[in-house]
């Protein structure tokens, strides 16, 4: 039962976060959501990265995917046709409401299914690459994908993404069937976040208990043995091609729920969102936490994400301080925010020079990739290929 | 053997190779050929476009090329996709820049070359640009190999992949703290009149100074790789990095030598390409380096030659795309045709060199 003591803690702490936080009015509700959302993201990658060892660059395009489900199916984009089905948004002169308007819990579904018919559809022709060849023909999905939408307002004379000026006025989500007096809840709002919170919450918490399963699963020990020795798995009966899509189509999956409930969050939903530096930063947290730990990836979020919100901000004010003190305009004028990307840079490198299991490791890859005879394996951590 | 029965044997032989071919291939060799008669057309309809898009395009095609060559030098030799290369790039037209405003350190050196000062000066300054700028980066390129990729000469590929996006976002932000994040102007140096008569076919000086730069270089490498010890050297690593150390070469100094050869030619090509389009900004080596990098893998990566065909492909390609297709789709062209090319045929059109060495793989 002593395994289960800290998870339990860290649940209840998760649980009762919204009312300390309030109590103490620290107003930290609304970055801990964005790092929820992040923390989905990289366990999305560590089934792909982790667990079956394949660099995915362009991971963003399953988070715009996603987000551009519900941009598509919750709004008044295709104001042509007019359907709804269990929408939370009412219309206030009570004519039907323009475009299509469906439920946000089916369209994560939507979204979750879509994105994996995408990962499949990219991953089928592709994974029969090396390793570092299949990174960039990621990276090259990536690139086409957020440009599609910027340019996708004009597709024979089809405005399907409303190109650079985005998708706006997303539905919220909601429980259109309760009582009066859980107004939050019928329709979420601006104002009060707890139901936003808690609904990625259990959104974390499924994803969570999914990676494990994963991991633990008869798929999950394919997948380390394709990443160890492809030949090897292939061997035993293990056909590589189809672990490798389940991991792309996996991962995929988790990364378009999160741009679902992304794109439904921030109610706009703009090309220019989803750019390459997104799906670095994913990786960034899975490196650093311990590729294929899935404790470790969560803390990787965390960790960026909150020197992304508040120490960089808090770093700043140091600098200018200490620049007023010393009269040094350079100094007091610098913005430090702006270099976050040099972080994540230096991050990547002295993770891969210093300690490239990550903060967490999985003892597993830890072994792989201290291994002295690594070669030139293709997967993270492959085996050599003499 | 008359020459009818050569012709008759030939032709036997191409007849074969068609039926031997897959349908994926035929698929490809009919799309690539719907799409020439389709370009063609277009060519007839407005030649003088098509032309001027045309030197456009070699032109463009001439810059991708020398920052290709940089990916697959370093291929060759180690396998690893350099992805920091663009970056260099990047950091070759903002040396470049510096050394023509004349600052450099915070000291004023000499007066900022903007174009005022006569053809004379005008000379010396790209070419004192042009000079400083390859010193740079290939100074930073050693550099980078020596830090970031020497320790991780024996982990896994994609370790020392990562490293080198990590090194890239480095670059990136140091080029954001250098020159800021707006686009900066390069001063006019070069004419944009038209050097030919008439007013027919548009070839300007600017475009005879990318030609003017590039064949030299091009030429120098080629000599470098073929003739001398140090280029021999550098084949013998790419082929079997453990018999060239048997046979007494520095395997250690030659992967330094590749590694300051590409950045030589990154810091030509970014001074070209501040010159040639009068702007450079901090992520210009993103774009530019993909697009080089599709390049080197139209080419078949590690294969010189390829990455020379490539790039002139891959810059008429992207004006093309710019005239009949539209700017804003030309991004999306060109990673299309990376992907293709990776999936369809990863060794490229001329073959992948270290493929074919037996060089790692």
């Amino acid at each position: 039962m002593r395994r289960y003591w800290l998870p339990a803690l860290l649940i209840v702490a998760a649980f009762v976060f919204p009312i300390v936080d309030e109590a103490f009015d620290t107003l930290l509700i609304y970055p801990v959501i964005i790092v929820a959302v992040y923390v989905m993201l990289a366990l999305g990658l560590n089934i792909v990265v982790g667990f079956a060892g394949l660099l995915d660059l362009g991971f963003v395009a399953f988070y715009a995917l996603g987000a551009y489900v519900v941009g598509w199916f919750a709004s008044s984009q295709f104001y042509q046709v007019s359907f709804s089905f269990g929408t939370a948004a009412s219309s206030l002169t009570g004519e039907p409401l323009q475009g299509i308007h469906i439920s946000f819990w089916f369209l994560l579904i939507l979204a979750g299914a879509f994105t994996a018919l995408c990962g499949v559809i990219i991953g089928a022709p592709t994974l029969r690459l090396r390793g570092d060849y299949l990174a960039i023909v990621t990276l090259g999905f990536g690139e086409i994908i957020p440009r599609f939408f910027q340019n996708g307002d004009d597709l024979g004379g089809f405005n399907l993404t409303n190109g650079t000026i985005g998708i706006k006025a997303v539905d919220p989500p909601g429980f259109p069937f309760l009582p009066e007096s859980l107004d939050a809840w019928k329709q979420f709002g601006t104002l009060d976040l707890h139901p936003w919170y808690y609904t990625i919450l259990v959104m974390v918490l499924i994803a969570i208990y999914v990676n494990i399963r994963l991991r633990d699963s008869r798929l999950g020990r394919a997948w380390i043995s394709v990443r160890e020795d492809e030949t090897a798995a292939a061997a035993m009966g293990i056909n590589p091609v189809t672990t490798k899509l389940w991991a792309y189509a996996l991962g995929a999956v988790f990364g378009g729920l999160a741009g679902a409930y992304y794109g439904s969050f921030i109610a706009s939903i703009f090309p220019t969102s989803f750019s390459f530096n997104i799906s670095i930063l994913v990786l960034c947290m899975v490196v650093l936490g311990g590729m294929g730990n899935i404790y470790g990836v969560i803390l990787g979020a965390i960790a960026l994400q909150g020197l992304n919100f508040y120490l960089l901000p808090k770093i700043n004010e140091w600098v200018h301080s200490i620049g007023d003190y010393l009269g040094s305009s350079l100094l007091s004028e610098a913005d430090i925010p702006k270099y976050n990307f040099f972080l994540f840079g230096i991050i990547l490198v002295l993770m891969m020079l210093l300690r490239p299991e990550g903060i967490i490791p999985n003892r597993q890859r830890a072994e792989e990739l201290r291994g002295d005879d690594a070669g030139t394996g293709d997967a993270m951590g492959g085996a050599p290929r003499a | 053997m008359s020459t009818q029965e050569v012709t008759k044997t030939r032709s036997r032989a191409l007849i074969e190779g068609v039926r031997a071919s897959s349908w994926q291939s035929r698929i490809a060799v009919a799309l690539v050929v719907a799409l020439l008669v389709i370009l063609l057309e277009q060519a007839a309809k407005e030649p003088d476009q098509f032309v001027a898009q045309l030197i456009i395009g070699i032109t463009n095609g001439a810059i991708i090329a020398l920052i290709a060559l940089g990916y697959t030098l370093v291929y060759g030799i180690i396998e690893l996709i350099n992805f920091a290369h663009g970056d260099n790039f990047m950091i070759g037209s903002f040396v470049g820049l510096t050394v023509l405003s004349g600052t450099f350190l915070g000291l004023e050196f000499f007066g900022a070359i903007g174009g005022e000062g006569g053809t004379f000066l005008n000379v010396l300054g790209v070419l004192l640009a042009l000079v400083v700028a390859m010193v740079v980066c290939g100074l930073l390129n050693v550099g980078i190999e020596r830090v970031a990729y020497k320790p991780l000469r024996n982990s896994p590929r994609l370790a020392v992949l990562i490293t080198a996006i990590g090194m890239s976002f480095i670059l990136q932000n140091l080029g954001l703290v250098w020159k800021g994040p707006a686009q900066v102007p390069f001063p006019e140096l070069i004419s944009d009149a038209n050097i030919l008569p008439g007013d027919s076919i548009v070839f300007r000086w600017k475009d005879l100074f990318i030609v003017g730069v590039t064949v030299p270089l091009l030429v120098g490498l080629s000599y470098f790789i073929s003739n001398t010890k140090q280029g021999k050297a550098m084949r013998a690593v790419a082929q079997d990095k453990e018999a060239a150390s048997m046979m007494g070469i520095n395997v250690n100094r030659t992967i330094s030598i590749t590694f300051l050869l590409g950045g030589i030619l990154a810091g030509a090509s970014g001074v070209m390409y501040g010159l040639f389009n009068g702007i450079t900004v901090f992520n210009v080596g993103f774009t530019q380096g993909l697009y080089a990098f599709t390049a080197a893998v139209l080419g078949g990566i590690g294969n010189l030659t390829g990455a020379v065909v490539g790039g002139f492909l891959i810059g008429i390609i992207g004006s093309m795309a710019d005239q009949y297709i539209g700017v804003e789709w030309t991004a999306i062209v060109i990673f299309s045709v990376l992907i293709l090319v990776l999936v369809f045929r990863p060794r490229g059109l001329l073959g992948d060199r270290s493929a074919v060495q037996g060089g790692g793989e």
